[in-house]
C-alpha cells in the first residue's frame, strides 16, 4: 500500500495518454457488456430451456400447421404428461411497426407448461371466464401502457377475422411476469376457443405443440414416438427438446457465438496492443527514474511491481468504468429493444468474465514492460541521464 | 588495518565490453577511505570516477577485486542482498538531481523511507527532519520543477540522508550549479561532515569544491595518485 501513491503519480504524468489509454479500455469492456448482451439475448432461450419440454412442429416447417386432433392422440404415448398447442398470430398493433410475439393459446396448459410465467389467480380466473380476455407481458404492458381492464385491437396479416372488420378486440384482463431473469415478458396470449370460432379460415389448426415429458431421460424416446404416431400422415411431425428447436432458430443467424468472440478477441487484441505500448513508452521515459530507485533500494522485484501495478491500475479502471458503463447503458436500452432482442442484459457470468479479463489485460499489457525494469541495470540507467 | 577504515577497495578492476572491445576503466585499484571522512575524487573525464562510486555504492559489481564497506565484502552480495544493502547504507547525490518530477520535494524525499517498516507518521517526521536540515521546509509541498537547481540539489541531499546512511556518494554535485549555489551545496556537505560526522566521498572536476573536502585523491587512466599527476 506504501507504494500507491507513487503508482498513482505516475499515471498522472501524462496525463492526456493515460486518460486515452484508459478510455480505449474503456471502451472495449462497453463492447464486451453489449456483445455479451447480444449473445445473451439471442442464445440465452438454450439456458432457460426446460430439458423436459419438447416442440412437436410440422415435419416440413414451423409455418406448416398442425391438426388440432392431434393433441389427444399425443397426449395418450407413455411419457406424455401434458400437452398443450401455440400458434403464431402476428398481432398488429395500431402501426405496423408495433407488433410482438402474440399467439392463441389454452390459458391453463400454457401456465402449466410454463412455470416460469406467473399470473395471479384472480387474473387466470378472469381469463378463462372471458372468451376475449388476453394476458400481456410486464414488458410489453410497460412498454404500451396497457392496464387490467383496457381494450385493445389488433390486426394479424396472418389470420383476419372473419367478416367485414378484419381486426381483432381483445380485453387485457391480466399481467403476467417472469419468476427468474431472462425469461421474455414481452408476449401477448389470449384463447384459442375465440381465435378458431372467429378466424376466416384455418379451423381446426394449430401451429405447433408443447409437450411435457416425464422425465429429461425420456424426452428423446417420446419425441420419436411422437413422430412415429403421425409417419404416413398428411401432417407428419418433428418433435425435439425445447433447447434443440431454440438452437435451430438461432442457426438462421449463423454462429452468434463464435461471430462475437472473434469480435471481441479483435477488439482485445487491439486494446493490448494500445495498452501495452503506452506502458512500454512509460518505463522507456523513465529508465533514469527507474534506475535511481534501485539506486536508493528498491530491489529488481519491487520495481517490476511497481510497474506491473501501474498497468493493473490502467485496466483496472478503464475495465471497471467500461463494464458499469455497459450494465447501465444496457438496462436504459432493453426496454427499447426488447421487441427485437427479449433478454437483452448482461450475464453474472460475462461480468465475472469481464472481471477477469480485466485483470488479464493488466498483466498482459503490464508484463513486458515490467520486467524490462526489472533487468534494467542501475548503472546502466544511471549513465543514460549523466 | 585500522578499525577506523570504512572503505576497503582492494585490487579493483573493471572492464566493459562493448562488442568485441574490452575498455580497462580501473586498473588493480586500491583505495582506502576513513570513517568521518570527506574524500574528493578527482580527475579527467573518462577515468573511471564514477565507475569507482558506483561499485563503492553497490550499483554496479568489480570485475576483479574485492570491496569491503563496514568490514561488509559488498561485491559477493545478491542483487536482492546489495538492493537491501543500498536501502540501509548508501546515500547517493547525483549531478543532476534525479528526483521525481511528478512527486513534490518532501514525497520524492519519503521515498528510501519506503522500503523500511517506519509507520506514516514516522515517516513523516523523518522528512520534516531532513528537510529542516538542507533549509528547505518552507519548500516541502513543491514539485521538483517549482524549484530552482540548488534546491532541488538540497532535496536530492535530503533523500540521501534521511535514511542516516552510513556513507554519502555524491557524483559531481554542484556539477550542474551556478558558483553560489554550488557554495551553498558545498557548505551543507561539510556541515553534514563535520556536525554529524558522515562520511563522504564526492567526485568532482572542480579544484574549488575539492577544497571543501578533508581528502583528494586523482584518478587518471584507472589508477590512482594522492596528488594531481602531471
Amino acid at each position: 500500500m506504501k507504494f500507491v501513491g507513487l503508482v498513482w503519480s505516475n499515471l498522472k504524468r501524462r496525463k492526456l495518454r493515460t486518460a486515452l489509454t484508459i478510455l480505449s479500455v474503456t471502451v472495449a469492456f462497453v463492447l464486451f457488456g453489449f456483445l455479451g448482451a447480444i449473445k445473451q439475448a439471442l442464445i440465452g432461450g438454450i439456458d432457460l430451456a426446460d430439458a423436459t419440454r419438447l416442440i412437436i412442429r410440422h415435419r416440413v416447417s414451423i409455418i406448416q400447421n398442425l391438426p388440432e386432433s392431434y393433441k389427444a392422440r399425443i397426449s395418450r404415448i407413455p411419457g406424455v404428461v401434458a400437452v398443450t398447442h401455440l400458434t403464431w398470430f402476428n398481432g398488429i398493433y395500431q402501426d405496423p411497426q408495433n407488433f410482438f410475439a402474440s399467439m392463441p393459446v389454452e390459458p391453463d396448459g400454457l401456465l402449466d407448461m410454463y412455470p416460469e410465467l406467473s399470473l395471479p389467480q384472480d387474473q387466470l380466473d378472469a381469463w378463462n371466464a372471458s372468451r376475449t380476455g388476453a394476458v400481456a407481458g410486464r414488458q410489453l404492458a410497460d412498454r404500451f401502457g396497457w392496464q387490467v381492464g383496457d381494450r385493445i385491437s389488433l390486426v394479424s396479416p396472418i389470420w383476419p377475422r372473419a367478416g367485414a372488420n378484419e381486426a381483432w378486440e381483445f380485453d387485457i384482463v391480466g399481467i403476467y411476469d417472469a419468476t427468474k431473469r431472462g425469461i421474455d415478458t414481452s408476449g401477448f396470449y389470449f384463447r384459442y376457443d375465440y381465435f378458431d370460432e372467429a378466424r376466416s379460415y384455418g379451423q381446426g389448426l394449430v401451429g405447433w405443440y408443447l409437450v411435457r415429458s416425464d422425465s429429461p431421460e425420456n424426452s428423446a424416446a417420446i419425441a420419436a414416438a411422437i413422430d412415429e404416431e403421425f409417419l404416413n400422415s398428411p401432417a407428419e411431425t418433428k418433435a425435439m427438446p425445447e433447447s434443440a428447436m431454440a438452437q435451430d432458430f438461432i442457426r438462421q443467424f449463423g454462429d452468434i457465438a463464435a461471430l462475437v468472440t472473434a469480435i471481441l478477441s479483435a477488439v482485445f487484441f487491439t486494446i493490448l496492443l494500445v495498452a501495452g505500448n503506452t506502458m512500454a513508452q512509460s518505463v522507456r521515459e523513465r529508465t533514469g527514474e527507474l534506475g535511481v530507485l534501485k539506486a536508493i533500494g528498491f530491489t529488481n522485484e519491487s520495481v517490476l511491481a511497481v510497474v506491473l501495478a501501474e498497468s493493473f491500475l490502467i485496466a483496472g479502471i478503464g475495465g471497471l468504468a467500461g463494464l458499469g458503463l455497459a450494465l447501465g447503458l444496457t438496462a436504459a436500452f432493453a426496454p427499447t429493444v426488447a421487441n427485437y432482442l427479449p433478454g437483452f442484459y448482461i450475464t453474472r457470468g460475462d461480468i465475472l468474465l469481464g472481471l477477469v479479463l480485466t485483470v488479464g489485460l493488466g498483466f498482459v499489457a503490464g508484463i513486458l514492460p515490467a520486467l524490462e525494469a526489472m533487468r534494467l541495470r542501475t548503472a546502466d540507467a544511471l549513465r543514460r541521464i549523466a | 588495518m585500522s578499525d577506523d577504515v570504512l572503505v576497503r577497495v582492494e585490487k579493483v578492476t573493471k572492464i566493459f565490453r562493448r562488442g568485441s572491445e574490452e575498455i580497462r576503466v580501473l586498473e588493480e585499484l586500491d583505495l582506502e577511505v576513513r570513517r568521518g571522512e570527506f574524500l574528493a575524487l578527482m580527475g579527467p573525464s573518462g577515468s573511471g570516477k564514477s565507475t569507482l562510486l558506483n561499485l563503492i555504492g553497490g550499483l554496479d559489481r568489480p570485475t576483479g577485486g574485492t570491496i569491503a564497506i563496514g568490514g561488509d565484502r559488498i561485491d559477493s552480495l545478491s542483487d536482492r542482498q546489495l538492493a537491501a544493502w543500498r536501502a540501509r547504507h548508501i546515500g547517493l547525490v547525483f549531478q543532476f538531481y534525479n528526483l521525481l518530477p511528478v512527486l513534490s520535494a518532501e514525497r520524492n524525499v519519503e521515498l528510501p523511507l519506503l522500503l523500511t517498516s517506519l509507520s506514516k507518521a514516522q515517516r513523516r517526521k523523518h522528512v520534516a527532519a531532513a528537510l529542516e536540515a538542507v533549509g528547505l521546509s518552507h519548500r516541502s509541498g513543491h514539485q521538483p520543477l517549482q524549484l530552482s537547481g540548488g534546491e532541488q540539489q538540497r532535496t536530492g541531499i535530503a533523500r540521501a540522508i534521511v535514511t542516516d546512511p552510513t556513507i554519502l556518494l555524491c557524483d559531481e554535485p554542484t556539477g550542474d550549479l551556478d558558483r553560489k549555489s554550488g557554495d551553498d551545496i558545498l557548505g551543507l556537505l561539510q556541515a553534514l561532515n563535520r556536525e554529524h560526522g558522515k562520511t563522504i566521498v564526492m567526485v568532482t572536476h572542480d579544484p574549488h569544491a575539492s577544497q571543501r573536502a578533508s581528502r583528494t585523491v586523482y584518478l587518471n587512466k584507472g589508477r590512482l595518485f594522492s596528488e594531481a599527476p602531471e
